[in-house]
């Protein structure tokens, strides 16, 4: 391989594998974060297990999508400790260190590369090389194709594949991004309200494709839809005001008197009760 | 203000004077008073005096300086020193001469301002004067005007005397000083001798001069000291001089440090000076990129209408250049402003939202304005003049004055300032360009129209840009390219302030004035500029958002 | 399966470059026929003079697709690209001045002679090896790459885009203005460097080498757009178009995109530096009013009429431009500055995207049919491809 003269990292899925020894794989420890005063997180503690699928729950404003943002770089926690099996310090890393050594992350609002074809986001998400000089000089192997060729199945998107990614529709930018994100391989997986703009049957092709990925990835998925939730949780993490409010199964959860008092509010009419 | 208002009423009292001047001439004209026949005689006794003779002379034609008369006196004993008096040949008579062309001598008669025929040099003779008679005639002269009803003739007087002492000069200050009513005059009289009394004064009168003046800033008295001390005998001091010795040297530091200190002011306030210039350039601009988040590059060129703005109303009213800026900042305003509108309503409004085409598009209006302006005037720089009440400056002491344009300048720029503060936050204009600058659609849903403020909004900028060019008309010249000087020192501002920020602006203007203008005597004008802009892309390039940056989602 | 769909797209582009570098040959080709072999007062003859203004036009088609990379691919709407071309310049007015030799005024052997007139003995340091054309290579890549380089780490990694970018690009390039105005910069301050004699040994005012700077400068156009070309079409090409389109996406794959976008910047101003080396032995001056912000504002333009994120749309729109102004400022110097000025307004307002945006349209227009029976076939093809895997 051409040495990096950019100097782009060391690819951490080349070299540093995660230590799970411990069985976990994402650690956040005492997490801070505070906007002009305003605590998004509160001294938060979350452990993710290696290969589970954890949902996590809260109302708008609990943390949920600013955890996220912690741990793939895009904020630093004022005080905390966040790390990527035991000995990856995800604090030292920028965004795309993080996504090299292998998280991957979905956000809310789909964004692709509107001006790129399909294929080609695919492309660019493979895992792999990202550095300069490797660009360059880029050759795609069969490999690569069949592995694009798998995920656009896997994606519904074949017949899509050339065409430029800012024509699909909603529902389509969501699949291909989560496409992006398998295409990426990554240890684990954020997934930031996945199904929001699916309609029922992409709904369900969702659950199992996430359920599916579990196992060898662990996922950590963010969503508001309570029957998505149930039908692939099996740890839910109920956040409130920017700390973890309770863990456990949906059952356990959904009968915590804290989480039906804060969250599902007083008279309990919410609407994620069913 | 004040000063225009003295300006005008000193305006009409030398009105006054000259009318009555000339009832008074009309009156006298005919028959010569009897001071001036004195006056007359003693003039006509000059050419048949020897040499040796004539400061007894002088000496009586200086007396005759009496209330009525002083003027006349004075003319004659300020001719004799710039060696234009002379006597016909032929008859003795005493003429003043001049020096005209083809070696001819235009002469007048000295009272009654008569001119006679010019004359071939031959047929006159200069009345001769030696250094020590003009040095005594200067002192008369000094003395006359040490009597003058007008303060600051006495002051040119007692400054003419300080810089170039005389016997007649000093002994008229010593006995003016106590019939003396003025604190600054008397000062400056005092000054006076006690540098004479340090230069010629016995050892304890020095020590004693020394403790009284060490914290006088006249060059003069730092001069007499330094020399002083020169003079002294470097080695073997007998122990008075080391005593005076020791006194110098503790005045002329004292005196120094004092200096350096109005030094620091004096560059302060050329830093302040030029930060009001920069101010006054790039507040327009915080409302149209900071507020609205438009990038017009034609902003320079609203200040270019501003200044041309001025420009044509001295052309059209010629005679009222006193009020030519009272008239061309609400003017400019307005046809700066009317422009503004039409480029929002024609071209900026179409590229909402695409920043770098509004940048182009905007930079397309800035050359077509310039060679608009071009065509129109010429590209020549076009002349504009200053009012009368924006000249000269205002001496805070020997070392320190500031210039009453910098000074009104920068009271201007802060007027202004406050004056866009007080619109954005208390008036229903400055809440609409706030919530539509923060939420245009929510706005809307307010029944906000958006855009109406969106105009207004600009052509407030634009407005603020052409009174910014009314200043600048004042400090340089007006052409065709006034504008881009500017624009890129008042986009870095806007920047270097946080976009959005008025005070930001404020305090970047001002710090970047005087950041420029302490480093200008250490490396030199335009390296200075450069190190200016270097240093704030290094800045930007740091904190993106300025030194205020704008809070919460809107400035994202 | 999707090989043959690449094979397919790679035709359509590699045509492109066939036809770009096809056109400028036979344009060069013409040119130098017609300039050698028809005498003057032929109706085919082409002037030395044209031959020169040509060679302009070229040098400015390469700064236009220097640009054209960095803005139209990459988002970064440079207001500074004149000062990489004029350094390039200076490099090359450097080694030009050194090859006067004693023919100057002063007839100083070892110092140009605006050091003589500024009372200079010796040459400064950083004009030593200026007599060696490798040194000036070396700086035609170095002067403008390392300015590129320093600058894009600093605006790049904090992450400073848009129009703040743009406006200390501008900065940058004022300030360069103001310091090779100062003589003290060793650069001849604002006369700059002229009167030169001889290039690589060959008089500059014999028409062969004209002729020669010409097509050198055709050659430079064609090696410039072929590297282009393979860099927008590369994975590369693709990385600085996502960033351009979503930066913070490219990091959450996985790239650097300051990175890229350091790369880009360093190898557009490395062309706009061999486009600047080139002007000025057939311009035959360099002078500081090169680092002016509106000569770089006006390169600019080329771009957006030729119509960005095309790399020939950059090269039309360069020479239709100076093409214009060349006749407009011949005929009605007055009226330039406002039909420049209108351009600018109206092809922002209604032509987003230039000329070539025209042209696409016109030939969109006449092979519509014929593209979109194609594209069905390879969809169909794809797809039956994929199901076969599946």
């Amino acid at each position: 391989m051409i040495v990096n003269k950019a100097g782009s990292p060391l690819y951490a899925t080349d070299n540093i594998k995660p230590d799970t020894r411990h069985g976990v794989i994402l650690y956040a420890e005492n997490v801070s974060v505070s906007f002009d005063g305003f605590k998004a997180l509160n001294d938060l503690n979350l452990y993710i297990n290696d290969g589970e699928l954890r949902c996590l729950i809260g109302a708008n404003g609990a943390g949920k999508t600013t955890l996220m943002d912690v741990i793939t770089g895009k904020i630093r926690p004022d005080t905390g400790k966040v790390s990527f099996g035991q000995q990856i310090d995800l604090l030292q890393l920028d965004e795309s260190e993080i996504a090299l050594a292998g998280i991957g992350r979905k956000f809310q609002k789909p964004t692709v590369f509107e001006a790129l074809s399909v294929f080609e986001n695919i492309e660019l998400s493979l895992a792999g090389d990202k550095g300069i000089w490797t660009s360059l000089f880029h050759k795609l192997s069969g490999e690569d194709k069949d592995r694009i060729g798998e995920i656009l199945d896997t994606i519904g998107l074949l017949t899509e594949a050339h065409y430029p990614a800012g024509r699909l529709s909603h529902g389509q930018k969501q699949w291909l991004e989560i496409g992006m994100l398998l295409a990426a391989k990554p240890r684990v997986l954020l997934v930031d309200e996945p199904v929001a703009g699916m309609t029922g049957q992409e709904t369900e092709r969702t659950a199992e494709l996430l359920t599916s990925l579990a196992g060898e990835h662990s996922v950590i998925v963010v969503e508001h839809d309570m029957a998505f939730v149930r039908s692939i949780a099996k740890t839910v993490t109920v956040l409130h005001q920017g700390s973890v409010l309770a863990e456990g199964t949906m059952s356990e959860i959904q009968s915590n008197p804290e989480v039906i008092q804060v969250y599902l509010g007083e008279d309990g009419d919410s609407e994620p009760k069913q | 203000m004040m000063r225009l208002l003295s300006v005008l009423i000193s305006g009409i009292i030398s009105w006054q004077a000259l009318a009555n001047d000339q009832v008074i001439n009309a009156d006298t004209a005919p028959t010569v008073d009897k001071h001036s026949a004195v006056l007359i005689e003693l003039v006509q006794k000059l050419p048949v005096t020897k040499l040796k003779k004539l400061p007894v002379l002088v000496e009586q034609l200086a007396s005759t300086a009496t209330l009525k008369n002083t003027k006349k006196t004075r003319d004659v004993l300020q001719y004799l020193v710039d060696g234009e008096l002379y006597y016909i040949k032929a008859n003795k008579h005493v003429v003043r001469a001049v020096n005209g062309e083809n070696k001819t001598y235009t002469l007048t008669d000295i009272l009654a301002d008569e001119t006679f025929a010019p004359v071939n040099k031959s047929k006159i003779k200069k009345i001769k004067t030696n250094n020590r008679l003009r040095g005594e005639i200067r002192g008369y002269i000094a003395k006359i005007d040490l009597s003058s009803s007008d303060k600051n003739t006495r002051i040119d007087a007692i400054n003419q005397i300080l810089s170039n002492p005389s016997k007649p000069g000093l002994s008229a200050v010593r006995a003016l000083l106590a019939t003396e009513q003025n604190d600054d005059v008397r000062e400056l009289m005092n000054v006076t001798l006690l540098t004479e009394q340090l230069k010629h004064g016995s050892h304890a009168e020095k020590i004693a001069a020394i403790k009284q003046i060490e914290d006088s800033l006249q060059p003069v008295v730092k001069n007499a000291m330094t020399q002083l001390l020169d003079n002294l005998p470097t080695n073997n001091k007998s122990t008075e001089e080391k005593i005076l010795a020791a006194n110098l040297t503790k005045a002329i530091k004292s005196i120094d440090g004092k200096r350096d200190l109005f030094g620091y002011l004096e560059t302060i306030f050329f830093g302040l000076s030029l930060g009001s210039v920069l101010l006054l350039a790039a507040i327009g601009l915080t409302i149209t990129f900071g507020v609205m988040g438009v990038i017009n590059m034609a902003h320079g060129e609203m200040m270019m209408l501003g200044a041309y703005t001025t420009y044509v109303i001295q052309l059209a009213f010629p005679n009222l250049i006193e009020y030519s800026l009272l008239m061309a900042v609400p003017a400019a305003f307005l046809v700066s402003g009317f422009v503004g509108i039409i480029i929002e309503r024609g071209v900026i409004r179409h590229l909402k939202g695409r920043p770098l085409e509004t940048l182009l598009a905007t930079f397309g209006i800035s050359l077509m304005l310039q060679q608009l302006v071009r065509t129109v005037f010429s590209p020549l720089n076009r002349q504009v003049q200053a009012p009368e009440w924006m000249t000269g400056s205002l001496q805070i002491n020997p070392v320190f004055a500031l210039t009453y344009n910098r000074l009104y300048i920068l009271l201007f720029s802060l007027l202004v300032f406050f004056a866009l503060l007080m619109i954005l936050k208390k008036t229903s204009l400055g809440l609409h360009v706030r919530a539509v600058s923060q939420d245009r659609e929510m706005a809307r849903a307010l029944s906000i129209k958006s855009d109406w403020v969106d105009a207004a909004t600009f052509g407030l900028g634009s407005g603020v840009a052409g009174v910014a060019g009314v200043v600048l008309s004042q400090l340089t010249n007006v052409g065709p390219n006034l504008g881009q000087a500017y624009i890129i020192d008042s986009f870095l501002v806007v920047v270097f302030g946080g976009v959005g920020s008025l005070w930001g602006t404020l305090v970047a203007a001002m710090s970047l004035g005087s950041i420029n203008k302490f480093l200008e005597p250490i490396t030199g004008s335009v390296l200075a500029n450069i190190i200016v802009l270097v240093g704030l892309v290094l800045f930007i390039q740091k904190r993106p958002k300025g030194l205020f940056p704008q809070k919460g989602r809107a400035s994202d | 399966m999707q090989l043959s769909t690449l094979f397919q797209k790679s035709i359509t582009k590699l045509s492109h470059l066939h036809i770009v570098v096809g056109t400028l040959f036979i344009a060069t080709l013409y040119v130098t026929v017609c300039n050698l072999f028809f005498t003057e007062g032929s109706l085919l003859h082409v002037s030395n003079y044209t031959v020169s203004l040509l060679g302009k036009y070229l040098c400015y088609a390469l700064l236009a697709l220097a640009i054209d990379l960095v803005w139209g691919y990459c988002g970064i709407l440079s207001l500074g690209h004149g000062a990489f071309f004029t350094l390039g310049g200076y490099a090359m007015g450097m080694y030009l001045m050194r090859q006067i030799g004693d023919r100057g005024v002063y007839g100083n052997p070892d110092l140009p002679d605006f050091m003589v007139f500024l009372n200079l003995t010796e040459l400064p340091w950083f004009w030593a090896g200026s007599s060696s054309v490798w040194w000036m290579v070396a700086m035609v890549f170095i002067g403008p790459g390392l300015l590129a380089y320093v600058f894009g780490m600093m605006a790049f990694r904090s992450r400073v885009s848009g129009v703040y970018l743009s406006i200390m690009t501008q900065a940058m390039t004022y300030a360069l203005m103001l310091a090779f105005f100062r003589n003290e910069m060793g650069f001849g301050g604002n006369n700059g460097l002229t009167d030169f004699k001889e290039i690589l040994g060959y008089s500059l005012q014999n028409p062969h080498t004209k002729l020669a700077l010409f097509i050198a400068t055709a050659f430079a156009l064609a090696i410039g757009y072929f590297i282009s070309n393979y860099i927008v079409n590369s994975k590369m090409g693709r990385v600085i178009t996502a960033t351009r389109d979503a930066e913070n996406r490219v990091r959450f794959v996985g790239f650097k995109p300051e990175h890229y976008k350091v790369w880009i910047f360093v190898v557009s101003a490395i062309l706009a530096g061999i486009a600047g080396a080139l002007y000025v032995p057939q311009v035959g001056i360099i002078n500081p009013g090169e680092f002016s912000p509106l000569n770089s504002i006006e390169m600019v333009i080329w771009v957006a009429i030729g119509g960005r994120c095309t790399l020939y749309g950059a090269i039309i729109g360069a020479i239709a431009v100076s093409y214009a102004k060349t006749r407009f400022t011949a005929i009605m110097p007055e009226a330039w500055l406002f039909g420049l000025g209108g351009l600018f307004v109206l092809v922002t307002l209604y032509l987003p995207k230039g000329i070539a945006g025209l042209l696409a349209n016109l030939f969109d227009k006449l092979s519509i049919v014929k593209v979109d029976a194609a594209k069905g076939d390879i969809d169909k093809e794809k797809v039956a491809d994929a199901e076969m895997k599946s």
